[in-house]
């Protein structure tokens, strides 16, 4: 059928071409996006080689081999060898699945206490100006020292690093929250459903709980992005995963002693950081564009 | 009319006060009114004469901070609405007394589907299962005259144009079949043509589930066929009550007067067509309230106007007015 020009579409046949509004269109409209067609297939394609890292990887990346020591990439080992012999490939692609997963376990930490506490905050004012204080409070701690401090105090590992990020974190997803359910709820919608006998609790959860998802997604990105970094800084400085498992950050930091007779060991987990916060980053400011229906339009 | 049954919302001596920092100034001052069962009346006023406030009060929506009732009673069935705890106002709220917005565009949740959000009042108010809502939504919305309602129950507010949205937005107010309904300014954000759509569908909608209606408009043309009777209110106060016919037929406040004269397509008896239209502004709320409010915009103010205070009093059945004047000026 030859499809006629848009403007003579009667409503129907164009919302049955495009119904707006729905998790599939969301994804198509993602898809059309480059920019962010670019960093979602970025990331798919990190997070892939972590998860079939078994798989991709024939070397076992704690296996010690020091007669390989320090080999530059070669067919053999595609990036490398590190100082004690181990295969790099190995090793970057099992440290992504680390790495991955403290930046995706933070970013969903963040989201959900942020956006409960934010939700409240925005909502009561009582709570508000209790909340908000607290929340001044936790953002005056600087977040590098705070995860130094816990690390030496429970010691490293997954959790630690996750709570030592998320913490100072947290305040900012509270904020963004509350900002946007501050609008919320000056919306004629708002009163309208209040004129319906609406309870407080239905109002929150059923018209602004869905509305002040948008920019948290878009927040939860960037804090991806921003808690692989994290982790590779404190694992640089010692204060992140123990040595003996490998991360990104791990690497990087067992590398800088031969920086200048490997690069490799450093440049190629750099690179892997750097492409994941990218694609992140990326991906944040389509959805950002793309879930503000000011900007939506012109994608 | 019923006229000899009791009303069933009455407000009496109705007084809402806005706070604007320190001090508060009358936003609803003294209004009385009564409403019988699937009667309808106008409240026409200028912009900020205290009509959508007075509309406020009755649901109890007020921004608590910001106004609130000082004294007075809106009594509906038996209680008074304006002491009534927030929960069991709730409970009245969207199944007994319902609501019209003037902006169709922004009153729907843009995240929910048309459908959903008519059938939410109705599960909350009703406790119906999540199908028979839906069932009772697709049937609101063929009510209201949307074309294909099954499908379009299920599309979101964007993809309806505004008419189509304040069709939505009455099934929404009607979905609990409630006995008062309070349209401020339902036709205001519409097109023309769409107003007369609107405003045909409400009505012949307040005739069959024979609910009583309460339109605030600042549009008298909008009033001239609806409703049966008219409520005019300046300045937070209520200035002049009467039919409909005899309101239009022969004004008897010089505000009320006014916008007649300021309304296009009216004969009038002056033979003149310009338009004329009433000097000034209403006063903000802040003016003192010295006196008639309307006097410093009165083309027949006197000095007692500016002193003194009128009543309202009757000046023939059915049709009281608050002007120190009406008797002399009154038809000519």
């Amino acid at each position: 059928m030859r499809s006629l020009p848009r403007a003579f579409r009667t409503d129907a046949q164009t919302s049955a071409v495009k119904p707006t509004g729905t998790f599939a269109t969301t994804l198509s409209r993602l898809w059309r996006n480059p920019t962010a067609s670019f960093g979602a297939a970025l990331l798919v394609l990190l997070a892939g080689s972590a998860v079939l890292a078994p798989l991709l990887a024939l070397h076992d990346p704690l296996a010690l081999v020091p007669a390989e020591r320090l080999r530059a990439p070669s067919h053999a080992h595609l990036f490398g060898t590190d100082m004690l012999g181990r295969d790099l490939y190995a090793r970057v692609l099992h440290g992504g699945r680390l790495s991955l997963t403290v930046g995706i376990l933070t970013a969903v930490i963040c989201s959900l206490i942020g956006l409960a506490i934010g939700l409240v905050a925005g909502f009561s004012r009582l709570a508000d100006a209790l909340i908000m204080r607290v929340m001044d409070g936790i953002m005056a701690i600087p977040g590098i020292l705070l995860a130094i401090a816990l690390a030496t105090i429970v010691g490293g590992g997954v959790s630690t690093i996750v709570l030592a990020i998320a913490v100072p974190e947290i305040p900012v997803v509270v904020r963004v929250v509350r900002g946007v359910v501050l609008t919320l709820r000056e919306q004629t919608y708002v009163e309208a459903a209040r004129s319906l006998g609406t309870r407080p609790g239905r109002i929150l959860i059923r018209h602004i709980l869905p509305n002040s998802l948008a920019p948290l997604v878009v927040q939860a990105t960037y804090i991806c992005g921003l808690a692989i970094l994290i982790e590779a800084y404190l694992s640089f400085l010692g204060a992140g995963i123990p040595p003996e498992f490998p991360s990104w950050g791990n690497i990087m930091a067992e590398g800088r002693g031969f920086v200048l007779i490997a690069e490799w060991i450093i440049l190629i987990p750099g690179a892997f950081v750097a492409a994941t916060v990218l694609a992140l980053n990326l991906l944040g400011d389509a959805l950002r564009d793309m879930l503000d229906p000011r900007t939506r339009r012109t994608l | 009319m019923t006229a000899g049954s009791a009303p069933i919302l009455a407000i009496e001596a109705l007084e809402t006060r806005v706070r604007v920092g320190q001090a508060s100034f009358p936003a609803v001052d003294g209004v009385s009114l009564s409403l019988h069962h699937g009667e309808s009346l106008a409240i026409v006023g200028e912009s900020g004469c205290g009509k959508s406030m007075l509309a406020l009060s009755v649901m109890g929506l007020l921004e608590p901070r910001v106004a609130r009732i000082v004294s007075g009673r809106v009594l509906f069935d038996g209680a008074d609405l304006a002491r009534l705890p927030e929960r069991r106002l709730r409970a009245i709220r969207g199944r007994d007394i319902s609501m019209i917005f003037q902006e169709p565009m922004s009153s729907l949740n843009p995240v929910l589907t048309v459908g959903r959000q008519v059938a939410e009042v109705v599960r909350q108010h009703e406790g119906l299962s999540p199908r028979a809502a839906w069932e009772r939504a697709v049937e609101m919305l063929a009510l209201v005259q949307i074309p294909d309602p099954r499908s379009r129950a299920g599309e979101f507010p964007h993809q309806l144009s505004g008419g189509m949205r304040q069709r939505v937005l009455i099934a929404i107010a009607l979905a609990c079949a409630p006995r008062v309904l309070l349209a401020d300014e339902p036709t205001t954000a519409l097109d023309v043509t769409v107003q007369a759509q609107i405003l045909d569908l409400i009505l012949s909608l307040q005739e069959r589930l024979s609910m009583a209606l309460v339109l605030i408009t600042h549009d008298l043309a909008v009033v001239a066929e609806t409703v049966s009777r008219v409520i005019v209110m300046y300045a937070g106060r209520k200035i002049e009550e009467a039919a409909t016919t005899a309101l239009f037929a022969r004004p008897a406040h010089p505000y009320t007067k006014g916008l007649l004269g300021s309304l296009p397509s009216r004969a009038r008896a002056d033979g003149t067509r310009r338009l004329t239209a009433i000097r000034g502004v209403v006063p903000p709320l802040s003016a003192l309230r010295r006196g008639c409010l309307f006097a410093s915009r009165c083309p027949h103010a006197v000095d007692r106007c500016r002193v003194e205070a009128p009543e309202l009093a009757p000046i023939e059945t059915g049709h009281v007015v608050a002007c120190w004047r009406a008797g002399e000026l009154w038809g000519r």
